[in-house]
C-alpha cells in the first residue's frame, strides 16, 4: 500500500505530535500554511500536491478488489445492512423534481419500511437547493442531527452538477440553501480550473463557499466537496483533489455528482479514505468520505463498509464521517432485510417505488 | 491420427449468459447405460435468485412486445432447433437410451409443439378474452395478460420434449421463465439454451437452471418476486410443501401432471399462466 508518512516529514509545521484531539479551530489559510509550509497560492499548492507520492494504480485496484471479496454473513450482515441505512443520503437530483416527489422522499427517509417500524432511518435527504424548504417542512420535528436520531437536509449547490458559473452565483446558491435550512452543502469543485492547474482558484472557491455556509448564529452547515472523480482522469488527480479539498476546509470529500460515468468506484473511494486517514494523522482532524452514484446493491454497499473499516477504522462508520449518496440502494437493502427476516427472497413489489 | 476429445462444460443459462453456478458446484451426468457424459452445473439458491432478477428485468420488454413479434421470435427458435436436430437426436439417445427412431420422433414432436405454441401468440387473446354482456351503454372487455415471472419444474424423465412443452406455453402470453431442467437429463436443456442465446429472444426471458429440483424449488416457491409456479415435473419430489410455501405469497400453482408427465399441448397451459384484466369503455365519447 502507498503511505504518506514520507510526505509528513518535509513539512516541518505538521510534525507536531498527533494527539487525536481536535486542535482549536483555525482558518483554512492558517491550516494550509501549516501543512504545505507557505501561503496557498497556485505555486505552493502545486509544489505540495505534485509532491504527493504517486498512486500505485495496479496496487490500488488489487487492494479494492481484495476488500470487495469479503463475505459478510448472518449477524454481521444484519448489522451491516442496518448501518448502511443509517449512512445513506437519500437523494433525488432530477430536473423533474417536484415538491411532491421531495415529500415522498422524506416520507421514505422517515420510515424506510412501513411494514417494519424497527427499520433505522437514513442520515439525510439530499435535494436541490430550491427544494430545501419543502424537505425541511416535510421533516418537521425530525429535522436535525443524524446522531440524535433525526434526519439532516443536504443541498447541492454551486451550480451543481457542472460547477460552471461565476463565483458570485455559486455563493448566492449556497447562501440561499443554508438560509432555507440546509444542514449540509454538497458543492462541486471547478474541475476545469483544477485540471488546468489553477489550484489556488479551486482552493479559494472552496474557502469562499465554506464561509457562505456560516449561519448568522455562528453555527455552520457542513461542507461536502464533490471532486467528480469521473472527470479527473487519474488516481493521482483524485489524490491531489482530495488533499486540496481538505486543505481548503471541506468537512467531507465526495466522489461524484452521480451525473457523470463512472461515478463512485471502490478503488477511488479507498484512495479517498487513505487521504482522509493521512489527513487525520497530519492534522488530528476527522474528515468524512461520501461515495455517490452507482451504488445500487447491498452487496456493493457492504464492500464500501469493509473498505472504510479496513482503511480508516470502524469509528468512521458513523453519519458524520461516512455517507452513501444513493437512491435505489435503500430499496435493495430493504429487500435484503426482508430476506433475513422471513427466510425467503423478497421482490420489488414489496418496497415503494421512488 | 487420434483426436483428443474435448469434453463440453455445461453451464447455467441466466440473463442471456452462461455462468457457472455461483456455488462453484457441479454434478456428474451419466447416460442411460451408466457411462459418464459430462459435468453439469449444480445450481444453488443464489443462482435461482439471480435468474429471477434477470427474468423480472426482461418481463416488461417481452410482455410489451406485440403478440405477432413474440410469435416470430418463437418460430425462429423452431427453425434453429430444426437445424440442430442431429445434435439433439444424439444427445437424447445418449441420455435416455432410446433408439434413433424414437429420439428423432421426440425432436420432431418438440419442434411441432414449439411451432404450435408460437402460432398462439397473436390468437390466444381472441379465444381467452371476450366482450362481456352488459346492461348499459358501455363496453366491458376481458383480456388475458401475462402474470410475470413463472418458475417451472420441467418434466424429469424427458430430455428435451418435456422442457419445450413447459417453457413454450409460458412464453406465449409474455411471461418470463425460470426453469429447473430435468435433474437426470440436463444436457439437452443447456444445448437448447444455446439455441435461445443465438435466437432473437431477449436475454433473461428464459433462464435455465440445472441441478437438484428438491434443493432449488423451495427457494423459487418462496420467492416473493415469482408470480406463478408450474410444478409439472415436480411429481417426483414433495411438491405439496412447495404449494403451501407458494401460497404464502399468493402464487398461482400448476400441480404436477398426474398421467404421463409429457405436458400434452393445450390452450389451457397458456391461459393457466395468464391473469384476466377486465375494463369498461364508454360506447361513445359524446
Amino acid at each position: 500500500m502507498t503511505s504518506t508518512t514520507a510526505l509528513v516529514a518535509p513539512s516541518s509545521d505538521a510534525s507536531a505530535p498527533v494527539t487525536g484531539v481536535n486542535t482549536a479551530p483555525r482558518t483554512a489559510h492558517e491550516r494550509a500554511r501549516e501543512v504545505i509550509g507557505g501561503d496557498p497560492t497556485d505555486q505552493t499548492l502545486r509544489g505540495f500536491l505534485h509532491g504527493l507520492p504517486g498512486v500505485d494504480a495496479v496496487g490500488l485496484d488489487a487492494r479494492a478488489a481484495a476488500l470487495g471479496s469479503r463475505s459478510l454473513k448472518t449477524s454481521s450482515k444484519a448489522w451491516a445492512l442496518d448501518r448502511t441505512i443509517t449512512l445513506i443520503d437519500l437523494t433525488t437530483l432530477e430536473g423533474a423534481d417536484t415538491p411532491g416527489r421531495v415529500r415522498s422522499l422524506v416520507a421514505k427517509a422517515r420510515q424506510p419500511d412501513p411494514r417494519n417500524p424497527t427499520t433505522p432511518r437514513v442520515a439525510a435527504v439530499c435535494v436541490y437547493g430550491d427544494l430545501v424548504p419543502v424537505a425541511v417542512t416535510a421533516l418537521g420535528a425530525l429535522h436535525g442531527d443524524p446522531d440524535e436520531g433525526c434526519i439532516a437536509v443536504a443541498a447541492v449547490a454551486t451550480a451543481f452538477p457542472s460547477g460552471r458559473a461565476s463565483l458570485s452565483v455559486k455563493l448566492a446558491d449556497t447562501r440561499a440553501a443554508v438560509a432555507a435550512g440546509a444542514d449540509e452543502i454538497d458543492m462541486v469543485i471547478d474541475r476545469g480550473a483544477f485540471l488546468a492547474g489553477r489550484y489556488g482558484e479551486v482552493f479559494d472557491q472552496i474557502v469562499a463557499v465554506k464561509e457562505a455556509c456560516q449561519r448568522p448564529d455562528g453555527s455552520a452547515a457542513g461542507l461536502k466537496v464533490i471532486l467528480e472523480t469521473g472527470e479527473l482522469a487519474s488516481y493521482d488527480s483524485v489524490r491531489r483533489a482530495s488533499w486540496l479539498a481538505l486543505l481548503a476546509g471541506g468537512d467531507f470529500i465526495k466522489t461524484s455528482t452521480g451525473k457523470v460515468s463512472p461515478a463512485a468506484t471502490l478503488p477511488v473511494t479507498v484512495l479517498m479514505l487513505e487521504v482522509v486517514r493521512d489527513w487525520y494523522r497530519v492534522t488530528a482532524q476527522r474528515a468524512g468520505v461520501k461515495p455517490a452514484g452507482g451504488i445500487r446493491t447491498s452487496k456493493d454497499a457492504l464492500k464500501y463498509l469493509v473498505a472504510v473499516a479496513e482503511t480508516v477504522g470502524e469509528q468512521w462508520l458513523q453519519p458524520h464521517l461516512f455517507r452513501f449518496g444513493a437512491s435505489s440502494l435503500l430499496n435493495d437493502v430493504l429487500l435484503q432485510r426482508h430476506k433475513l427476516a422471513t427466510g425467503h427472497y423478497s421482490g420489488p413489489d414489496y418496497v415503494t417505488t421512488d | 491420427m487420434n483426436h483428443l476429445s474435448v469434453p463440453k462444460t455445461y453451464k447455467l443459462f441466466i440473463g442471456g449468459a452462461f455462468p457457472r453456478s455461483e456455488s462453484g458446484r457441479v454434478y456428474r451426468v451419466h447416460s442411460a447405460r451408466g457411462i459418464f457424459l459430462a459435468n453439469a452445473a449444480l445450481a444453488s439458491r443464489k443462482d435461482a435468485r439471480d435468474a429471477v432478477v434477470s427474468a423480472r428485468a426482461a418481463f416488461a420488454g417481452w410482455a410489451g412486445a406485440t403478440g405477432y413479434n413474440r410469435g416470430q421470435i418463437l418460430y425462429r427458435i423452431a427453425e434453429l432447433l430444426e437445424g440442430r436436430r442431429a445434435q439433439f437426436v444424439a444427445e437424447i439417445q445418449d441420455a435416455t437410451g432410446v433408439t434413433t427412431v424414437e429420439a428423432s420422433a421426440e425432436v420432431d414432436e418438440a419442434i411441432n409443439r414449439w411451432i404450435w405454441y408460437a402460432g398462439w401468440t397473436d390468437k390466444y387473446a381472441q379465444v381467452a378474452g371476450n366482450a362481456n354482456p352488459v346492461a348499459g351503454p358501455y363496453f366491458n372487455i376481458s383480456v388475458p395478460e401475462p402474470m410475470g415471472v413463472v418458475a417451472i419444474a420441467a418434466p424429469q424423465r424427458s430430455a428435451l420434449l418435456g422442457l419445450v412443452s413447459v417453457i413454450a406455453p409460458a412464453l406465449v402470453s409474455g411471461n418470463t421463465v425460470v426453469v429447473v431442467a430435468s435433474e437426470m437429463h440436463p444436457l439437452s436443456a443447456i444445448s437448447f439454451a444455446e439455441i435461445l442465446a443465438t435466437s432473437d429472444v431477449p436475454k433473461g426471458v428464459v433462464n435455465i437452471l440445472t441441478g437438484s429440483l428438491s434443493e432449488i424449488a423451495p427457494w423459487l416457491a418462496g420467492h416473493a418476486d415469482v408470480n406463478a409456479l408450474d410444478l409439472t415435473g415436480a411429481g417426483v419430489i414433495d411438491w405439496v410443501d412447495l404449494e403451501i410455501t407458494a401460497a404464502q405469497t399468493l402464487k398461482r400453482v400448476l400441480r404436477p401432471d398426474s398421467g404421463t408427465g409429457s405436458a400434452v399441448p393445450a390452450l389451457g397451459r397458456i391461459t393457466a399462466l395468464t391473469e384476466t384484466k377486465t375494463v369498461w369503455h364508454s360506447k361513445s365519447l359524446s
